[in-house]
């Protein structure tokens, strides 16, 4: 039987009034100092019970929030794993790195993933990898036998990364959700597309340019390697002939704008959810608008303890949800 | 076999009763759910999200009044049950309007309060114009029960 997310949509409505909107984001800007930022997002809301908390521990509480909301809201979190894989595998990348360095990597894990950071860390450790969820497993192994055979770091990274997104397209289709599978085949287009302009830039071979592209719906990755491999402007050619269209004149600019497209583009695909009443879509917008809503903020926050111009943030900017 | 006229008429009555009060069960329900994620969040609204919860309430209502009509013409409030059954066919008919009409608007109705309560949980202020969008839906089970109800006082006058 199809899920009713009838009261879970009924009060992410009311949740969403408490989102930042563009004239919040606006007042942050126009903040004389990094510390009025904080009091203004501790007027707002931000951060845990603490008063003296910084920006990082208070973004690490806003994330929190999101999932202890979320948890509370459904009795089954699973289909919005997808939103946690990133977690996941940035915990796993740790645990591959610090067993094959015997380094300890307490402190470096990321909190909101499906499983405890600390466990994949033992599990790597102690080569259990069936004690590991199925999405992590099999990459588990490959990236610690490349890294044990090779030593190669950058090998081990594009395995995981890799993983990752094709462990969420996979995730993101099985919950029938159209803003889940849309984030997921964003994501992992955006990822090919900027491995594709790196890979270019740096010389790499087509077989290690086909071994880094996740499979994607909406580009063809062997023509896109192929694109690669060539020249960027072999690359903007076979963009030009995708939905990415009108991706290339930001990618032409730079990776950061490239990626502020993405994320614009990811923003106005939700916007529909917020007259949906009764499925899941509001709950993955309110995450996908939480998210963009805390990278704005901490891109605000560093750039006023670095005392950079509010011109130069504003252009970095992504539109809000709300 | 003889008191068939009777047993029409009862089912009639029983199929008014329970289809609209059904759909009104179900949309009452549904717009309950989500008045209460509202509340959760921002009890103040409770006024103005019990009104949305109780638009779909109306056509169990109306089916009720309908089956008190049939059972009282038919005799089993009190009066004669002696009704042939050509009459009791007509009134199991005259109930059908309210029956169905009521319990699919109940359930269209109940969805369009569920989106009026998330209207006016981010916008409060647009309560006037939230709250016309589910009550046109009203219109229609007033059409059915005005049809079930001119049935219903006019079949004892047809000679059959």
């Amino acid at each position: 039987m199809k899920k009713d997310y009838t009261y879970a949509v009924a009060r992410i409505r009311s949740r969403e009034l408490s989102l930042l909107s563009r004239k919040d984001i606006d007042n942050l800007l126009g903040a004389r100092s990094y510390e009025e930022c904080i009091q203004y997002l501790s007027d707002k809301g931000f951060g845990g019970d603490d008063s003296n908390q910084d920006a990082s521990e208070m973004l690490s509480a806003e994330r929190e929030k999101i999932w202890s909301l979320m948890a509370e809201l459904t009795d089954d979190l699973s289909p919005f794993d997808v939103f946690r894989f990133n977690d996941d595998f940035h915990n796993l990348k740790v645990s591959v790195k610090a067993v094959t360095r015997d380094v300890n990597p307490t402190g470096m894990f990321m909190k909101n993933g499906t499983m405890d950071g600390e466990k994949i860390y033992e599990a790597i450790k102690a080569h259990s990898y069936s004690v590991l969820p199925q999405h992590l497993r099999q990459p588990a192994q490959e990236a610690m036998t490349a890294l044990l055979q090779t030593g190669d770091g950058q090998l081990c990274d594009i395995i995981i990364d890799r993983a990752c997104l094709e462990a969420m397209r996979s995730k993101a289709k099985e919950s029938g959700s159209d803003v889940i599978e849309l984030y997921a085949e964003l994501t992992a287009a955006s990822a090919d597309i900027k491995t594709a302009v790196r890979c270019e830039k740096t010389g790499k071979s087509l077989d290690f340019i086909l071994r880094a592209l996740a499979p994607c719906d909406t580009l063809n990755v062997d023509m896109l390697a192929k694109a690669a491999s060539k020249s960027l402007d072999d690359i903007y050619g076979y963009l030009s002939g995708t939905s990415y269209a009108t991706a290339v004149d930001a990618l032409k600019i730079s990776p950061t704008e490239f990626e502020k497209w993405c994320d614009n583009k990811l923003i106005d695909s939700i916007k529909p959810q917020k007259s949906e009443p009764f499925k899941i879509g509001p709950l993955a917008a309110y995450i996908i608008a939480r998210e963009n809503e805390i990278k704005a903020v901490r891109l605000i926050l560093s750039a006023k303890l670095n005392d950079l111009n509010s011109a130069a943030i504003n252009e970095r900017l992504r539109d809000m949800y709300v | 076999m003889d008191n068939l006229g009777i047993v029409f008429g009862l089912l009639g009555a029983a199929l008014a009763t329970f289809l609209a009060g059904t759909g009104s069960a179900i949309g009452v329900g549904k717009a309950g759910v989500a008045a209460s994620g509202v509340l959760a969040e921002d009890p103040s609204k409770f006024g103005k999200v019990l009104i949305f919860q109780l638009l779909p309430a109306t056509q169990g209502i109306y089916g009720l009044l309908v089956a008190f009509l049939i059972l009282s013409k038919i005799g089993v409030l009190g009066g004669d049950p002696n009704i042939s059954a050509t009459k009791g066919l007509l009134y199991l008919a005259a109930s059908l309007p309210i029956a169905f009409a009521g319990l699919f608007s109940a359930i269209h109705q109940g969805n369009c309060s569920v989106a009026g309560i998330g209207t006016i949980s981010k916008k409060p202020d647009q309560f006037g114009k939230a709250i016309l969008l589910p009550a046109m839906v009203e219109t229609y089970a007033i059409l059915a029960l005005l049809i079930s109800m001119l049935a219903v006082f006019n079949i004892p006058g047809l000679n059959l």
